[in-house]
This record gives structure tokens, sequence and C-alpha cells, in this order.
């Protein structure tokens, strides 16, 4: 039994050496990178209260969190519907549905590009219909856009997961008792779904808050916080500001997603 | 099902079918984009081509080379130190094991970006170290560990694994002859779930890897938005068909491992 403990412990020790001196003292110096500015540790305080910051950090929680509501409304409609009925092409749709997951944000980025760019399909459309060109992707809304993109898959997948798990006698019960289609929906089915939205928008608003990719394929004026990260890092080179920021961004996402994970239960898997 | 089917099907599958519409037209017209002649003038005026599709291969083979060889090294990372992690917390479920299972997820919770910073600060002078690939390699194996141990975690639990050991052990197997006689063969699906996903999240891992790339280390996602930022539409587009052609039958494969492997397992 003592040999078994000592070969267990072997079996972990390599990992945890590897995460101990790439990961946890790498997050050490950052924090006191943070701290290492002409204001000390109080550059946290400033990043806390200087307008630009602050308003980085806002946009971003803003997109964030609207991202998050489109995509359970989307997602949940399209999965729940999926997990209910069976036709034909039932799965080619959920091919097409989960299809994008794990494409890179560069590359949704480009295809936010391809729909609402200068040369998009949308401009073409929109320059026919009303002989004015529609061009959103290099702003606010083409991120939006790219991140509904990014986040509609996997979301659909975690609810199509959860759906399947839901007894359908209940909800033919609450039917058969004179129930309406929308008070079935709100009294039976959200409540059964409620776990997996916690988990999904959870992991959905904290990839939102830190992606970077597609704001980078975008543009460089849409200054979502990690796009600011970046620009103190590389054309500012503020690495004081620039660590106390990434110190701050880590911590709402984990945040969030711990705090999602004790609500649901564990039920909260980290995703990219 | 013989349910009469009303409105409310109808509009459902109207909805999921715009949805996935939303979610397909994007990739057709990128790659569409890839083989036509001249964009602006549209495919049918203009023609079929794969010139800009060689002009990718001219232009970033070494970018391509580098991620597959970077996503391969990443997987063997994975498996050395991952899998091992995986069979520990499996054999114990106290609270230690459940805090290491923990404490193992948080690097995917912080962005890449921050993650990125927090590896040039602390190795980014040291040596030779940030020129090299390996520093990359470092990066990736941080972001998918944990999909390794969950993966691989999930299966092991589902088979219980504990049990079958005991009996090896009663027979008089030793540590190393079980882990190779009971315990690869019987988690086997979720390492192979497990590694398609360490592939696939290496191939295109952005986030973290454009703070740690240099020019001698650009990889194919970097090499991608290096295309979007300086070349025209359709180098970009041939570029992106390319890297589809590299992601979408990995991603097709997952799907299928993860159906045989999670198909069974409880989800915990």
């Amino acid at each position: 039994m003592g040999r078994d403990r000592l070969a267990l412990a072997l079996l972990v020790a390599p990992a945890i050496a590897f995460l101990a001196a790439f990961f946890l003292l790498p997050l050490a110096l950052m924090l006191r990178t943070g701290a290492t500015g002409p204001e000390g540790w109080a550059t946290y305080a400033i990043i806390l209260t200087d307008d630009r910051y602050l308003a980085s950090l806002w946009k971003t929680v803003a997109l964030a969190a609207s991202v998050t509501a489109a995509t359970l409304v989307i997602s949940g409609i399209a999965g729940v519907f999926l997990a209910r009925n069976r036709f034909r092409g039932r799965r080619l749709l959920t091919a097409f549905l989960t299809l994008p997951l794990a494409f890179p944000g560069v590359v949704i980025g480009f295809m936010v590009i391809l729909l609402a760019g200068r040369q998009g399909v949308i401009g073409e459309v929109t320059l026919a219909l009303t002989g004015e060109r529609l061009v959103f992707a290099y702003s606010l809304a083409g991120l939006f856009v790219g991140y509904l993109y990014f986040s509609i898959p996997r979301t659909v997948l975690t609810v199509m997961a959860a759906a399947e798990k839901l007894d359908p006698a209940l909800e033919e019960a609450a039917r058969s008792l004179g129930a309406s289609p929308w008070a079935v929906v709100r009294d039976v089915i959200l409540p059964g779904l409620k776990g997996a939205f916690l988990a999904a928008g959870a992991i959905c608003f904290a990839t939102a808050m830190g992606a970077f990719g597609t704001a980078f394929t975008l543009a460089t004026r849409i200054d979502v916080l990690p796009m600011v990260i970046y620009a103190e890092f590389t054309v500012g080179a503020n690495i004081a500001v620039a660590a106390a920021l990434s110190f701050l961004l880590g911590a709402i996402t984990w945040a969030v997603l711990a705090a999602a994970r004790t609500a649901a239960g564990g039920a909260v898997a980290a995703a990219g | 099902m013989t349910r009469r089917r009303g409105a409310g099907f109808a509009a459902g599958l109207a909805f999921t079918v715009l949805v996935a519409v939303f979610l397909i037209f994007p990739v057709v017209l990128s790659v569409l984009a890839g083989v036509t002649v001249n964009y602006q003038r549209g495919i049918i005026a203009s023609g079929v081509t794969l010139v800009w599709v060689e002009r990718v291969l001219d232009l970033y083979a070494h970018t391509i080379g580098l991620s597959v060889g970077i996503a391969l090294a990443t997987l063997v990372s994975t498996l050395l130190l991952g899998v091992p992690v995986a069979y520990a917390l499996a054999r114990h479920s106290g609270r230690v094991a459940r805090l290491a299972e923990e404490a193992l997820v948080i690097p995917v919770a912080i962005p890449g970006i921050a993650t990125g910073l927090a590896l040039i600060l602390a190795w980014g002078a040291v040596g030779d170290f940030r020129t090299h690939w390996s520093f990359i390699l470092v990066g990736h194996v941080l972001f998918t560990l944990p999909f390794m141990v969950r993966s691989t975690l999930a299966v092991m639990l589902a088979v219980d694994l504990p049990t079958l050991e005991e009996a090896a052990r009663s027979l008089g197997a030793g540590l190393l002859a079980r882990f190779r006689t009971v315990v690869l063969p019987n988690a086997a699906p979720g390492i192979l779930a497990g590694s398609l996903m360490v592939l696939t999240l290496s191939l295109g891992e952005f986030n973290m890897t454009l703070m740690l790339h240099t020019p001698f280390t650009m990889t194919l996602p970097v090499g991608l938005a290096d295309s979007y930022a300086s070349m025209r539409l359709e180098i970009g587009s041939a570029f992106t068909l390319v890297f589809l052609i590299l992601l979408i039958p990995l991603l097709v494969a997952l799907q299928w491992a993860s159906d045989r492997a999670f198909g069974l397992a409880p989800t915990r």
C-alpha cells in the first residue's frame, strides 16, 4: 500500500512540477511586475480608476454579457428543438451547428469580414437594395457577431446534452394538466436546464472576456481589454500596466467560472 | 414518432436552420473566395483557380510545418504528463484529489493573452528559450493538459477502474504491469478523444501564441492573421481553406471519438 502511494505521487510529480514552473511562478511574477511601474502597487488601484482602462473594462463586460445572453437564447431554442424532435436531416443539422466548434478567433474574425466587411456580402446586398453599403465588421457590432458565431456551437452541445436527460414525462404531465406551451417551457423545461445554462453561460462570458483573435483580425481600434493589454505591451511598452490588466482580466474570468461551478454543483467544465 | 407536428415544430425547425445557415454560410464563402480568380468580380465572372492556394503554400508552408510539429509535440507531452495524473485522480477520490483536479483546470480559465504575458515575464530572458519553438510548446501544453486529464479521467471513472485493478492486483500484478495491461487498454477511448482535442486546440491556438511567437517561430494561426492583415482577400481565403482542410477531419474524428468515449460515461 505504501509503495503504491509513493508510485502515485511519482506519477503526479511531473505535471505538478510543470505547472509550478510554467504557470504558478509566471503568474506570481506577473502580479509583482504589475507593481514595478512608477506608482508601485498603486498601479492596481489606478487601472481600476483610470477613465480609459475603466471604460475598456466596462465595454468588455457589457460585450461579454450581451453575447452570453444572445447565445443562451439562440442556443437554448435550437438545442432544445434538436433534442426534442426526431426528423430526417437532424444529424446533418446538428453537424452544421457544431462544425465551427474550435475554429480559432482569427478565422472567425475573417469570416465576419467576409460577411460584413468592406467587400462583404451584407454590404453588397444592402448596396443593391438601398443604395447604401452597410459595413459593420470593424466595430463592436462586428465583434458581437464574431463572438456569437464562436459561442453558439459549444452552447448548443451543452443544452442538447442536458435536454436529452430531461424526462419528457414531466412535460407530458404538465400539458395534460392544461399548461400552455409557454408555461411548459417556463415551469418545466427552463428549470430543468438551469444548470446547463449556468455552466454554458459562464464559459461563454469568460471566453468572450478574454478572447483576442477576433478583435485582432477585425481592427486595432476596438479597445476591449485584451486589445488594450496587447497595445500596452507591444506599442506602449508599458509592461507594468499590461501585467496588472492581465492579472485583473485573469482574476475576473477565473472568478466567473469558479462561481458558476459552485452554483451548478461541479457541472461547469472549463473550455478554451 | 407519429405525433402530428404543428406550427411549433415548423417554427423551431426554421429557427434552427437559420442558425445553421449563419454558422455555415461564412465557411462556404471563405472556401469559395480561396479558389476565386478575383473576389471582387465574383467566382462566376472570373473563374476558379488554385493559384492562391499555391501562393499560400509558397509563403506560409513553414508556419504549417511548425504548427503540425508543435501540435504533435504537445500531444506527446500531454500524454506523458496527463495520463498518469488522470490515473492518480481516478485512484484517489479524496478531497486532495478533487483540489488537484480543480487546480489543474485553472490555466484554461485564464485568458491566453494573460498566460502568454506571464510566461514571457518569467522565462523570456532565459537563454535562447524565447526564440525556440519549445517556448510555444510550453504554452500549448499548459492550455491543453486539462483537456487530456479530464477526458481520460472521465472514461477511467466510467469503467470502474479501481475494481478492475483490484482483480489484477489480487492476481499478483504490480503497478507497472497493471498500468500497461489494465489501465491503458480500458482508458483508451478517453485517451483517444483527449488526444484529438489536444491536436485540434494546439493547431488553432492564437490568443497565447501571438504573445509567445517570434519572427522565427510563426505558427499557422499567426500566419493566418498575418495574411488577413497584409495580403489580398483571396490569399487570406486560400490560407483559411488550407487550414480548414487540416482542421475539419480532426473535428469530425473528435466528434466520433467523443461519442464513443462518453456515450457510455456518466457525466460528472
